[in-house]
């Protein structure tokens, strides 16, 4: 990782990573949604709405581990002051907001017919919506402190801060027995009929994959916009 | 209630967010790429 931290040393891979990780996770996401929507049966009770599973879930990881990755970034900036952190924080969180947003939109088109509901103020449904808006404060505060010239320390530390949503979220369905139903796929099992969960690691994988491939281009570009505003700096003061 | 078409409409939401932030990206990187590029050629 303290490799990594080095920005040319970070590109030489990155390059190459970053249309790999796309094509793997296009190709897994088209493989897993065409699996997800013809080759499973229907759920006994939720009927053919479980099948908006292959892209709810993965949203929803995607949600959280994007704030994950930025509470990880805003930690080795503290500490270790790596030059990349900042730049990975930045650019992790369109792609965090982006699969937060996705995650309770198709939660809400799911819960119309299973719940009878688009929405309740439940514990899981508010916890991700609060990640959503913290992903929105970080975004305007990471850019507010980039156009002052900033290092991003303020972002650095709001990142840390909101992690704190991150076990809210995964513990709201045991704290406040509501709406939301509980976990239901854990590490030593699923409670899942595996002949409906069979695509869901494709469409996991897939787009990790994709985010992964995002967060890479948004690096790269934050990367290639601060070598021109380094350079252009340079030239107004010769 | 006909469930299909919460499912149409929960696939569309993801596949076009998805398929925006990505040609967002890839957007964004050509362009600073090539602000760069144009730079250090002068």
């Amino acid at each position: 990782m303290h490799a990594l931290a080095n920005p040319a040393r970070f590109l030489r891979i990155a390059r190459p990573a970053t249309n790999w990780s796309l094509a793997i996770g296009l190709i897994l996401v088209l493989a897993g949604i065409a699996a997800g929507l013809t080759l499973t049966p229907p759920d006994y009770l939720q009927g053919e709405t479980v099948r908006i599973l292959y892209i709810h879930v993965p949203a929803a990881w995607l949600g959280m581990a994007g704030w994950a990755g930025i509470a990880a970034s805003s930690a080795s900036q503290l500490v270790w002051r790596h030059p990349l952190a900042a730049v990975a924080g930045r650019a992790i969180a369109p792609a965090g907001a982006t699969f937060a947003l996705v995650c309770l939109v198709t939660g809400s088109i799911w819960g119309r017919p299973a719940w009878g509901t688009w929405w309740e103020w439940d514990g899981r449904l508010t916890s991700m919506l609060i990640l959503f808006f913290l992903y929105l404060a970080y975004i305007a505060l990471a850019s507010a402190e980039q156009e002052r010239g900033g290092e991003g320390r303020l972002a650095a530390i709001f990142g840390l801060v909101g992690a704190i949503n991150l076990p809210v979220i995964h513990y709201s369905v045991l704290w406040w027995r509501t709406l939301h139903q509980g976990q239901s796929i854990g590490l030593t099992g699923s409670s899942i009929d595996s002949a409906i969960l069979w695509p869901l690691p494709l469409t996991m994988l897939g787009f990790t994959a994709i985010f992964v491939s995002v967060v890479l281009m948004r690096m790269r570009a934050g990367l290639a916009e601060a070598k021109v505003e380094a350079r252009l700096r340079r030239a107004a003061t010769e | 209630m006909n469930p299909w078409p919460f499912v149409i409409a929960a696939y569309a939401v993801g596949i076009v967010a998805t398929a925006a932030l990505i040609l967002w990206a890839f957007a964004s990187m050509r362009r600073a790429e090539a602000a760069a590029d144009k730079l250090k050629r002068k």
